[in-house]
């Protein structure tokens, strides 16, 4: 098959149209994907954002070809993923969130190993294994077993290993989950430069902060579905940077606060006298808010500033908090906690 | 090279480095049939009447013991394989399938022929003579490369299978116990005749009595001439049959597994 219309007219590197995917059997059967329609542009970063069981993991799954779609259709560097998944499986990489290398092996076995796989002829696979640990930081523990390498060291050869061959799209299933903040800022550093060099990225992640300082535009993904799709400026500028919280004495008080502040009043429950807005913080804006707070005469409990969770996100984006599975048509969408990081 | 072929040779190269600095489980598989041998030349040998030394008795099945709780340690570099990420890296590039599976299976070989040849050589240092010349020595080890051959392809099946590292190495028991219920370490005569008709029917037996005919011949209990040669096709038989049903059933298995 020649590359598809959609890669011919416009520079489109991953077009997925309405990818549906179940697991399980009969009545136990459980739609993890309900209908994903996705684009990735030629050496652009594409984050799908989400929590988890929200099918990040599932769609990688399926555009990096390693399970078939019940139903939708996608093309991936130009090929369809069912019916030429050769030729898509020699132009993608995937970096799971398993590492992928044997920590019996050194990092320059491994880095050998993958070109011989990706049928580098062995001189040139000695080369790029070379190259990949100058480029990566790892020279220095080349020769060793890759058991007694850091968390982060592991990533980064991890990553390494998918890039053998220069793909053309690069799949990272949650790059930097598990990792402490500075081998994450050194994970988002190499990943920077992989897509310098030109590499379309499809990164999941469900980190918010993450999906900013990488991705040119961010898909938020909610129960099976993509529920808001932008650039993460946008997504910013509707969620807030940094968001206030006012925890007052009184329901009462919440509600006069809240409208005060022009945000909406807090419903019921544990919550129900927190008043959250948001803020561009700067001294300025939150210094502007606080004042707006003391014109009602009232005095908060407590109050704190903090960077938007992805609930945040998901309350202020799709107006209702994050789903783990499809919308059914009836239960309650399952609620969740997960902390984005800071 | 085709590029089945690098495929193919590149991850043995994986499998035998893996299995080579996998120290601890190396010396396992060594020490633990060792452990036996002694045990049962010196404990049980000596109220065993096999109509020989018990050591020239014992040591043919003593080193398919080693061969067979060799290549269960397959079982579990399989499902850690499953278990992690490679097998995920694998399949998203264009690496033929399976050859993965393949390179477990070189590795097991290397393996038991240098974990037998230790244990061999413990057998010779306490008594172990064998007779055999030339082209009994190659017919054995080539009889015994079969069934390594074999069991590892049923243990590739169960690291395919199962779904955790306990249940892998669960394997190793089963294979363990095969051994006993043969003529390994007793004549099967000697057995209950309910037990004995397993026991003579199942594949361990006539693998034993081929490497204890070509190794020992001429002492008590070790076939020779015609019976030998009966014994030796229906080891191969059975060896070939069980690799030929297990590389295909966990071929299959593979492919589905996701």
């Amino acid at each position: 098959m020649n590359r598809t219309q959609a890669d011919r007219g416009r520079d489109v590197v991953v077009q997925a149209v309405g990818l549906r995917k179940a697991y399980g059997r009969g009545r136990e059967r459980l739609p993890v994907l309900d209908g994903v329609d996705l684009t990735l542009h030629r050496g652009e970063v594409l984050a799908l954002l989400g929590p988890n069981g929200a099918g990040k993991t599932t769609t990688v799954r399926i555009l990096s070809t390693l399970v078939a779609p019940d139903a939708g259709r996608a093309t991936v560097a130009g090929f369809d993923l069912v019916r030429d998944a050769a030729r898509v499986r020699e132009r993608i990489s995937l970096t799971g969130q398993q590492v992928a290398i044997d920590l019996k092996q050194t990092g320059r076995e491994n880095l050998w190993m993958m070109a011989r796989l990706a049928h580098l002829p062995r001189r040139a696979a000695r080369a790029r294994a070379d190259e990949l640990l100058e480029a990566f930081d790892l020279t220095a523990a080349a020769g060793r077993q890759v058991g007694t390498y850091s968390g982060g060291m592991r990533r980064r050869l991890d990553l390494a290993a998918g890039l053998v061959t220069r793909p053309e799209v690069m799949f990272l299933d949650e790059p930097t989950t598990g990792l402490d903040p500075r081998s994450r800022q050194a994970m988002w550093e190499v990943v920077r430069d992989v897509v310098a060099q030109g590499t379309s990225l499809f990164l999941t992640t469900q980190y918010l902060e993450e999906a900013d300082q990488l991705a040119d535009r961010v898909a938020l993904i909610d129960g099976g579905r993509v529920a808001a799709e932008g650039a993460p400026a946008e997504l910013k500028r509707r969620v807030g940077q940094v968001r206030l919280e006012l925890e007052l004495a009184t329901t009462d008080d919440a509600g006069r606060v809240a409208a005060a502040l022009g945000v909406p009043v807090p419903e019921g429950g544990a919550d129900a006298r927190t008043v959250r807005v948001a803020t561009d913080g700067t001294l300025a804006g939150v210094r502007e808010l606080l004042a707006g707070v003391e014109r009602t005469g009232v005095a908060p409990r407590r109050w704190d500033l903090r960077t938007p969770t992805l609930d945040d996100v998901f309350l202020t984006l799709t107006g209702h908090a994050a789903r783990t599975e499809p919308r059914p048509g009836t239960g309650e969408p399952t609620r969740h906690t997960e902390e984005v990081a800071a | 090279m085709t590029a089945l072929a690098i495929d193919a040779v590149t991850l043995a190269g994986r499998g035998l480095r893996l299995v080579r600095r996998d120290v601890d489980s190396m010396i396992t598989a060594a020490v633990l049939p060792v452990v036996i041998l002694l045990m049962f030349t010196y404990v049980f040998g000596g109220a065993l009447d096999v109509g020989t030394s018990y050591v020239t008795y014992a040591t043919p099945g003593i080193i398919l013991l080693t061969a067979g709780f060799g290549a269960a340690g397959t079982a579990m570099a399989v499902e850690q394989d499953m278990s992690g990420g490679m097998i995920d890296r694998l399949r998203s590039m264009p690496v033929a399938a399976g050859t993965v599976l393949v390179g477990h299976v070189v590795a097991s070989l290397v393996k038991n022929l240098l974990t037998t040849a230790v244990v061999f050589g413990v057998a010779a240092a306490i008594g172990f003579r064998p007779t055999a010349g030339p082209l009994e020595w190659l017919g054995a080890v080539g009889v015994l490369l079969l069934f390594v051959h074999a069991i590892t392809w049923s243990a590739v099946l169960v690291g395919v299978l199962v779904r955790s590292p306990d249940a892998a190495s669960g394997f190793t028991f089963f294979v363990m116990f095969l051994p006993y219920v043969s003529s390994a370490f007793v004549p099967v005569a000697t057995m209950p005749s309910w037990m004995r008709g397993f026991a003579e029917h199942q594949p361990v037996t006539p693998v034993i009595e081929t490497v204890r005919g070509l190794l020992v011949g001429g002492t008590p209990g070790a076939p020779q001439g015609d019976a030998l040669a009966d014994g030796a096709l229906l080891a191969v038989v059975w060896c070939v049959g069980l690799a030929v049903l297990f590389a295909g059933a966990a071929t299959w298995a593979f492919a589905r597994r996701r």
